[in-house]
């Protein structure tokens, strides 16, 4: 930093980077596809929208290849509400979360909701002024993903499905993952970096601390008030809700129950009121049903 | 003395372990109910649209305000000053405020988050620089009579204070250094005439 510079400035920093992940905590983050959409999240109280040229439920349907959306998309999103935005690179796509960083997003989700763009590496997001938010099935992909720079991670679930299985397996596995390290002794945290593919430091990090560094969501077929109250329950920072709200019958309801829920997820009563009369919820995939190549989770390693 | 955090949404959490780290006895406030017994109230960071949607829902507006008029201080950051301010410009339309202070506050008004910064501020009583972390932040545009401006970057007024209620566009939470709960603990909860220094 200069020295004619006594406020000494800097902008992209690990702590407001991460400081607007504990912003969005306790909160709804939604996936929307126009700015129509959009308002309807930001009216139900959304903390923020995920900006998409299809919801992950008609990306399954479409097949293809799925890429980052059109930047008029995203464009039109980031005028028509006051909240966050985010919008999603493929992994490993760093020319795609340029471009999300040159239209100004204020979190960029590299995700494996579109197709992976690199089979070996994901993005160096140290290189980058936005935030990024990453997906994870375990301890260790989520240390990985923060290795690399993600300020913010979201258990990955599995999107499009209305089918919360899998969201409950990852937050579980992650959650196994903290306790299993924060009760190993000095000597064992070598070999569980080793285990867990991270970095020593980081494993030390969660040892001491008994927590993930950075904010974790739950994301990945969550559909109902009650689907982000267990996550929460299950101690996770806050949700994503993917197809869950615009699939629904009657999404402006069903996002404002799912945003109450999520704030009082320890109270069934409110749960129960909020629940009532939200009209048909999406349709269900049940998982065995999807093909092994269908798979979203297992995309990214 | 007791602190409440309103934990609708956002940084709550943080402002708790501050309060605690003080020995402070401190409290998460979901519901009204639990503004009953506090001193002092922070109304956290987060979105607040978001918060403020679910103050609407719980009914808090009126109950804040009533508390407030029987003495108890208010600290909003960032998205918390937004919500005390009597003018919001640059939010949503229907943006409700507890307008606790003759201040008009623009939201997101450094930028979006690739503009979010840290800088050193001078904060009055203080002594000695704080590092101010500021996020998606607004600034206090206009001040009214009687509000005291604590903190200023770049020429932009970044905290303020009103007999019982102050506001700041950054995130001392997330800071570790406890100098601004310490100073909103003795000079804003604690002040004598808290009760008769309404805005």
């Amino acid at each position: 930093m200069t020295t004619d510079d006594p406020t000494r400035v800097e902008t992209g920093t690990l702590r407001v980077k991460t400081g607007l992940a504990e912003m969005l905590k306790g909160g709804v983050i939604m996936d929307v596809v126009n700015a129509e959409q959009a308002k309807v999240a930001e009216d139900a109280g959304a903390v923020a929208v995920m900006a998409l040229e299809r919801v992950p439920a008609d990306i399954r349907v479409a097949g293809g290849v799925a890429r980052m959306a059109d930047p008029t998309i995203v464009r039109q999103v980031m005028s028509a509400v006051t909240v966050p935005v985010m919008a999603k690179c493929r992994i490993g796509h760093f020319v795609e979360a340029q471009v999300l960083e040159s239209l100004g997003v204020d979190y960029v989700d590299e995700s494996e909701v579109l197709t992976p763009a690199d089979d070996d590496y994901h993005v160096d997001k140290w290189a980058f002024d936005v935030p990024f938010v990453c997906g994870a099935r375990d301890l260790g992909e989520a240390l990985r993903r923060i290795a690399e720079g993600a300020a913010m991670i979201r258990t990955k679930g599995e999107p499009g499905t209305g089918n919360v299985v899998e969201a409950v397996r990852h937050m579980r596995t992650v959650t196994d993952g903290i306790s299993w390290v924060a009760g190993l002794r000095d000597e064992q945290l070598h070999g569980a970096a080793k285990d867990l593919g991270a970095p020593y430091e980081l494993v030390r990090w969660v040892h001491d601390e008994g927590r993930l560094p950075v904010v974790n969501f739950s994301a990945g077929g969550i559909a109902t008030p009650a689907d982000a109250a267990l996550m929460m329950q299950l101690g996770c920072d806050g949700v994503f809700v993917g197809s869950g709200v615009f699939k629904s019958g009657d999404p402006s309801s069903r996002a404002k129950a799912i945003v109450e829920a999520t704030t009082h997820f320890e109270d069934p009563d409110t749960i129960a009121r909020v629940s009532q009369d939200l009209g048909e919820p999406m349709v269900g995939i049940e998982i065995s049903e999807i093909p092994e190549s269908g798979m979203m989770q297992r995309r990214g390693w | 003395m007791r602190v409440g955090v309103l934990a609708l949404q956002g940084a709550f959490r943080e402002h708790i372990l501050l309060f605690e780290a003080l020995g402070v006895e401190v409290e998460a406030v979901r519901l009204r109910d639990h503004l009953a017994e506090l001193d002092g109230l922070v109304v956290p960071g987060g979105e607040s649209t978001a918060i403020g949607k679910l103050m609407d829902t719980y009914g808090f507006y009126e109950p804040i305000r009533e508390r407030c008029a029987d003495g108890m201080a208010v600290w909003g950051t960032c998205a918390g000053a937004v919500l005390l301010a009597k003018k919001v410009v640059g939010g949503v339309a229907d943006q409700r405020t507890l307008e606790l202070m003759d201040v008009t506050v623009r939201r997101n008004a450094f930028g979006r988050q690739v503009d979010s910064f840290e800088a050193d501020l001078d904060v009055e009583g203080l002594g000695g620089p704080f590092r101010g972390v500021f996020i998606r932040a607004p600034w206090i545009e206009e001040v009214g009579e009687g509000v005291d401006v604590l903190a200023e970057h770049d020429g932009h007024v970044v905290a303020a204070r009103q007999g019982s209620h102050m506001i700041t566009a950054f995130h001392p939470e997330l800071t570790g250094d406890t100098r601004v709960h310490r100073l909103f603990l003795d000079q804003v909860v604690g002040a004598p005439d808290a009760a008769g220094m309404q805005g």
